[in-house]
């Protein structure tokens, strides 16, 4: 009973402080110094239409990398700790009931559902691409493309649960897009003017597919990186599942 | 046109608090899942209107898609503690 | 528009924390934390936020020249870009070291997890 009201008293002053910066907020009529910076440089140095892209793949270049070593770290420590647990299954499972796992299959999808999947995975993935390639003209980008990509695969567990996804295959497209993206990086400080610099290449007209210098070509690789990290996070959490049930 | 969004807005922001109390209060987790899936889905339509047509599109694929199946998923592996 | 985006923000806060520290289930307080982080990513573009202006992003509609007077900041927008990707990976995290520790003590309840208590 005391810890809830404890839990009480916490949140009422937060609700106090809440209130008070409610209350207390003025609608900016006209943008920061920061923000005018970036509406009035982005045009004519970035070449991006879209400032957000803009400021996520080169003015704060720095930090996306770091994102993306944070759900790679994410990723890796969910199969490791994961990993663990699936060998421990498999290896109470082997003895006993090896030889019947082969033949019956837990739930045979339908034809429906094999078909109707097997014509939308091109299709998402074909929007997932679009998407981070576009990442610069409108909304969208790397991490959105990179999820809807993720959901492709989705798509394809969730109708075959017993599919094989191939970690080879993930961990490969992880690692050289990753690779691909700081080595674009450090090209910049030779070729232009710094870390992950998008002048490597001409930055062109403003709205054209082919502007923004380097900034499709990062934003595809990051979409690309991202699309496997959250694949394989997924893979691994539904094939531990798969383990369990067996073990049943 | 802007009292109408406006309108839609709040009645999106009631919605969202509903859920939230239907998310912390209901007794089944499944249940507690979907309902902060939908809370991160309509958020992704006040992000909309809040003129962030990227944030929208990573709340409406990331937030709302991806987490309710890594969610669900951890619920089909925990089955059987269903009850708290 | 941004006092609705910011009221609902602070109350899915609130209610994300009291959930979070009330609850048994340690699924459940995931769930909470995930609906904290939604609020906290709706204020923050909140923020950004100004009357009659449109999303950053220079078109036909606006021109580079009159991008002063009518986009809104970009840069709360690219920060909850990121917390969100980053929000997905902490609840996988925080998901998976729940399924170990069901595995370990199969069950979720934390009452139930007395190791560090003294």
């Amino acid at each position: 009973m005391t810890r809830r009201f404890f839990v009480v008293l916490l949140l009422l002053g937060l609700i106090a402080i809440f209130a008070n910066l409610l209350f207390n907020y003025a609608m900016d009529s006209e943008l920061n110094q920061t923000a005018r910076y970036y509406a009035k440089h982005t045009a004519t140095d970035i070449g991006a239409a879209n400032i957000v892209t803009a400021i996520i793949v080169t003015y704060r270049g720095l930090d996306t990398l770091g994102e993306v070593t944070v759900l790679f770290l994410t990723a890796s420590i969910i199969g490791l700790v994961l990993a663990r647990s699936k060998n421990k299954a498999q290896a109470d499972a082997q003895p006993t009931q090896r030889s019947n796992q082969h033949k019956t299959r837990p739930f045979p999808s339908g034809e429906l559902l094999t078909t109707g999947s097997d014509l939308l995975v091109p299709l998402i993935l074909l929007l997932g691409a679009y998407v981070f390639i576009n990442g610069h003209l409108t909304p969208g980008g790397g991490f959105q493309g990179g999820a809807i990509l993720a959901s492709a695969a989705l798509l394809l567990l969730l109708t075959n649960p017993s599919r094989h996804f191939s970690h080879q295959l993930i961990s490969k497209v992880e690692s050289t897009s990753g690779l691909i993206f700081i080595v674009l990086g450090i090209l910049g400080i030779f070729f232009a003017g710094g870390f992950l610099d998008n002048r490597l290449l001409p930055t062109g007209t403003l709205g054209s597919i082919f502007s923004a210098g380097i900034i499709p070509v990062i934003y595809s690789f990051i979409g690309l990186k991202v699309g496997a990290e959250f694949t394989s996070m997924m893979i691994n959490l539904a094939e531990t599942e798969k383990k369990q049930e067996k073990n049943k | 046109m802007n009292n109408i969004l406006i309108g839609i807005a709040i009645l999106l922001a009631i919605s969202m608090i509903g859920a939230a109390v239907v998310a912390i209060r209901v007794k089944r987790p499944a249940i507690a899942i979907l309902a902060a899936g939908m809370i991160s889905l309509f958020a992704s339509i006040l992000f909309l209107f809040l003129a962030a047509p990227d944030v929208a599109m990573t709340e409406a694929a990331i937030g709302s898609g991806l987490t309710t199946f890594l969610f669900f998923f951890v619920l089909g592996r925990v089955r059987g503690d269903e009850h708290d | 528009m941004s006092w609705v985006a910011l009221t609902t923000g602070f109350i899915l806060i609130l209610i994300g924390l009291y959930g979070a520290l009330t609850n048994r289930n340690i699924l459940r307080i995931i769930v909470s934390f995930s609906i904290a982080n939604t609020g906290v990513n709706l204020i923050i573009v909140a923020v950004g936020y100004m009357a009659s202006r449109t999303a950053p992003i220079l078109d036909k509609t606006v021109a580079p020249t009159e991008a002063l007077e009518r986009i809104i900041d970009p840069l709360p927008q690219a920060l909850v870009l990121t917390a969100i990707v980053i929000g997905v990976g902490v609840t996988a995290l925080m998901l998976t070291y729940a399924f170990k520790l069901y595995e370990v003590k199969g069950t979720l309840d934390i009452s139930s997890y007395k190791e560090l208590k003294w």
